[in-house]
């Protein structure tokens, strides 16, 4: 991350600008969380309806930290209406935009085609842009993905959909080897515009080789970003983004965030690729987390709220790079960091979070920064213990509490 | 032999030919298209398809410039062979000396819109396809005047605007990028086909089987061509596969055995196989040919094979000599001038070194650029929010 530093302090010649600045250009990662409804369907604890309240800037004790939706529903995005969808949804209506925008996207993987993906992503685009533009293909990953990449380097757009993100694991040496590294050693000739996607995370049991999180594999590959979804508002504008970037893009979904519901607006948005999302601010400590993990920490910062505490929560989105600007400007306020990640503890995304975060922000932390992750261990299929493969709620409330000592 | 046997029609003398020499005093220089036709050297052996013929149409015109580019190219390899020893190349390089008919004739066939992907022994290729002798080995010095600004090295040279696709340092994984640029060739309904080349070790990889099944399955303009030079690295065909006969290997996709050191075989398969793409979809094309030089520099060459067998091969099956006897025949020019034109490319090739050696290593910026392409499509901040960057396209 050091090194990103110096390359573009080296080749910058703009002006900083002062976080103020950045408060108000970006205001829909401040506004969007008013939307209120979700159905969140990953977390064994029965709640469905976690608002998320801005403005938690207070240091009093909150009383009740689960407002009603009356208070959400005036503000909204920017559009007054919006229509309500699924997550899942809301990934094909973003690509499906996009295949209508640009004649050269287009999407391949297994069974994305007549049986409309197997999560439902591609449903109706077969029968809507033809059998080669969405294109069924046999299971060959390693060469599928490497078709997707070659044609690429001719100048289409292709999407790449591994069925389970493991299974891109077979066609390792395609992403890693010519998707990240063909623009660099060809001079610059060649750009590889590709999308990789498909869900990856612990699900419900699916066994070990079902629940992998490829984010640490992926992550030191050179040329290649990496983002993960969690709403289905930013679950549309990151394929959008993804899909017009000219870099080769994995997107990270979830396999237990597809039914998640969300009001998000009619007109056309695209999300920064490198942003991270203020979930909530706050003033105690930075909660950094993505994908699935948001939901167990928004539903362990209710308690923490109810506790006294004010954690502010980033969702971080971007995986690679990280959002160091944001996440710095969060640390100058509180001082102390907890991640919470799905990923492995060895050589996770925490992992290499945390050093960055000490490499550049050492003069402003209090406390050590905390990480945790999923055990070191393949997912067991028993409920319980694949439960306590992952980070709970629970886990989360212990740490911010003994941070904050 | 087959030249021996038809040497007699080879012999007859061409309607406008003289007795004077090649540069000034024979008008076919520039534009003599009086066709000659030769035979190849051995018959080809067609799997699932009928054989073309092995009557091959060519110029004089063309004559001359297979035998111009092949010294050219060998000359470059051996130059590559010595920078190598002094070394100013480093890392790997992988010589392609034996095996310039393959890259020609296929050169002969096509037109720059073709795609051409291969692995890493791309040296010649590069050059067929237009890259200039600066490029290649400024590129092999790891100057900036390279092909890929001295970033890619041996194994990675690439050629846009001449749709050369590299350059490749993973065996096999070349041959499923070939597929997917055959993919976009189909998309964008273009009359042009793909020859995605590998070799006789690469050809055991299970991603060409892959590739070779979406490829038959959706009929793409992919032409699998195996260079097979008989030896993967250290490890002969005959331990390496049970089947060596690499063309037959596509079970369902047709195939055809070439003698890959003979130009005119080569020219007239990779027509065959275009046309053959453009209706069919895939076809593997299998080219017996032969490396003189060890795998790379590193390996001398000699623990796993003969001396005896490479001076065989070169005496009897040397794409270059196999020119000179033709040209010879032909009465195209003479001894002295054949050795001219060898000497006129020893002296480009020494030339293009000496002002390759004058351009200078990559900046120490250049350590970070092309990694990532600027613009990300949205009005955005660099990861430290110095760098605004583009906006929505």
């Amino acid at each position: 991350m050091a090194s990103i530093f110096q390359r573009i302090g080296a080749l910058s010649s703009s002006t900083t600008l002062d976080t103020k600045k950045f408060h108000l250009s970006s205001p829909r990662s401040l506004l969007e969380r008013k939307v209120s409804f979700l159905v969140v369907r990953s977390d064994a604890a029965k709640i469905n309806s976690g608002v998320n309240r801005i403005g938690g800037r207070a240091h009093h004790l909150v009383a009740n930290a689960v407002a009603t939706k009356a208070d959400t529903s005036a503000e909204s995005t920017a559009s007054k209406s919006g229509h309500e969808i699924l997550l899942y949804e809301a990934l094909k209506e973003g690509l499906e935009e996009e295949m209508e925008r640009d004649a050269r996207v287009c999407v391949m993987g297994e069974d994305v085609g007549h049986y409309g993906g197997s999560y439902k992503v591609t449903k109706g685009l077969a029968p809507k842009f033809g059998d080669l533009r969405v294109l069924d293909t046999p299971i060959a990953e390693n060469a599928f993905t490497g078709m997707g990449i070659g044609a690429a380097m001719m100048g289409l757009r292709p999407i790449i959909e591994g069925m389970n993100m493991g299974f891109l694991l077979l066609a390792f040496n395609q992403i890693s080897n010519n998707c990240g590294m063909l623009h660099y050693t060809s001079g610059g000739q060649f750009k590889i515009p590709v999308v990789i996607r498909g869900p990856g995370g612990v699900g419900r049991q699916l066994g070990a080789e079902h629940s992998q999180r490829l984010e640490s594999y992926f992550q030191s590959i050179p040329g290649i970003q990496m983002v993960a979804c969690s709403t289905p508002y930013n679950a549309k504008g990151l394929m959008k983004a993804a899909i017009r970037s000219d870099n080769p893009v994995i997107l990270f979904e979830h396999v237990l965030l597809y039914n998640l519901k969300e009001t998000i607006p009619d007109e056309e948005y695209v999300l920064n690729l490198e942003e991270a999302e203020m979930v909530r601010p706050g003033q105690h400590v930075t909660i950094l987390t993505y994908s699935r993990m948001r939901y167990h920490v928004m539903q362990a910062a209710k308690t923490l709220v109810n506790k006294g505490y004010d954690p502010e929560v980033i969702d971080i989105r971007s995986l690679k790079p990280f959002d160091l600007h944001t996440i710095g400007n969060s640390i100058k306020k509180t001082h102390r960091v907890l991640i919470v990640e799905e990923c492995m503890r060895t050589g996770g995304i925490g992992a290499s979070l945390t050093a960055a975060i000490n490499e550049n922000f050492q003069d402003y932390l209090d406390a050590p920064i905390v990480c945790l992750s999923s055990q070191d261990v393949p997912t067991p299929y028993a409920g319980t213990l694949e439960e306590w493969t992952v980070v709970q709620p629970p886990q989360i409330v212990a740490a911010v509490e003994q941070l904050c000592q | 032999m087959a030249l021996a046997r038809r040497s007699s029609n080879l012999l007859k003398p061409l309607s406008t030919a003289s007795s004077s020499s090649f540069l000034h005093r024979r008008p076919f220089s520039t534009d003599d298209t009086t066709t000659i036709t030769v035979e190849t050297s051995v018959p080809f052996t067609g799997h699932n398809c009928e054989p073309p013929s092995r009557s091959v149409d060519t110029t004089p015109k063309e004559l001359m410039s297979f035998f111009t580019d092949m010294a050219l190219m060998r000359r470059m390899e051996i130059a590559a062979d010595s920078l190598y020893k002094s070394k100013l190349i480093r890392g790997f390089c992988h010589l392609y000396d034996g095996q310039e008919a393959v890259c020609i004739g296929m050169e002969a066939a096509i037109t720059k819109k073709d795609c051409i992907i291969t692995a890493y022994r791309d040296h010649c290729i590069f050059l067929g396809r237009g890259g200039t002798l600066l490029e290649s080995f400024a590129e092999l010095m790891g100057r900036q005047a390279g092909c890929s600004r001295g970033k890619g090295g041996s194994m990675h040279f690439y050629k846009k605007d001449a749709c050369f696709f590299g350059g490749h340092g993973i065996v096999g994984a070349q041959v499923p990028l070939g597929c997917g640029l055959a993919f976009a060739q189909k998309y964008r309904k273009e009359d042009h086909v793909t020859f995605a080349m590998y070799g006789d070790g690469a050809a055991n990889q299970g991603q060409l089987f892959e590739a070779l099944n979406m490829a038959a399955l959706w009929d793409l303009p992919a032409i699998l061509v195996c260079e097979n030079n008989h030896y993967g690295m250290g490890t002969a065909e005959w331990r390496a596969a049970k089947s060596p006969a690499y063309y037959k290997r596509g079970d369902y996709v047709p195939g055809l055995k070439v003698d890959g050191m003979d130009a005119f075989a080569v020219k007239q398969a990779c027509k065959f196989a275009k046309e053959h793409a453009l209706k069919n979809g895939p076809i593997i094309l299998e080219m017996d040919t032969y490396r003189y030089h060890g795998h790379s520099m590193s390996d001398p060459g000699s623990t796993y094979r003969t001396r005896d067998e490479i001076s065989g091969v070169r005496q009897e099956r040397d794409p270059i000599e196999r020119l000179r006897k033709l040209i010879l025949a032909h009465d195209l020019a003479t001894e002295k001038e054949l050795k001219d034109i060898e000497k006129q490319a020893r002296k480009e090739v020494d030339e293009a070194i000496a002002q390759a050696k004058e351009s200078p290593m990559p900046d120490e910026s250049e350590l970070f650029t092309n990694v990532y392409r600027k613009g990300f499509g949205v009005e955005s901040f660099g990861a430290d929010r110095k760098e605004l960057r583009a906006t929505l396209p």
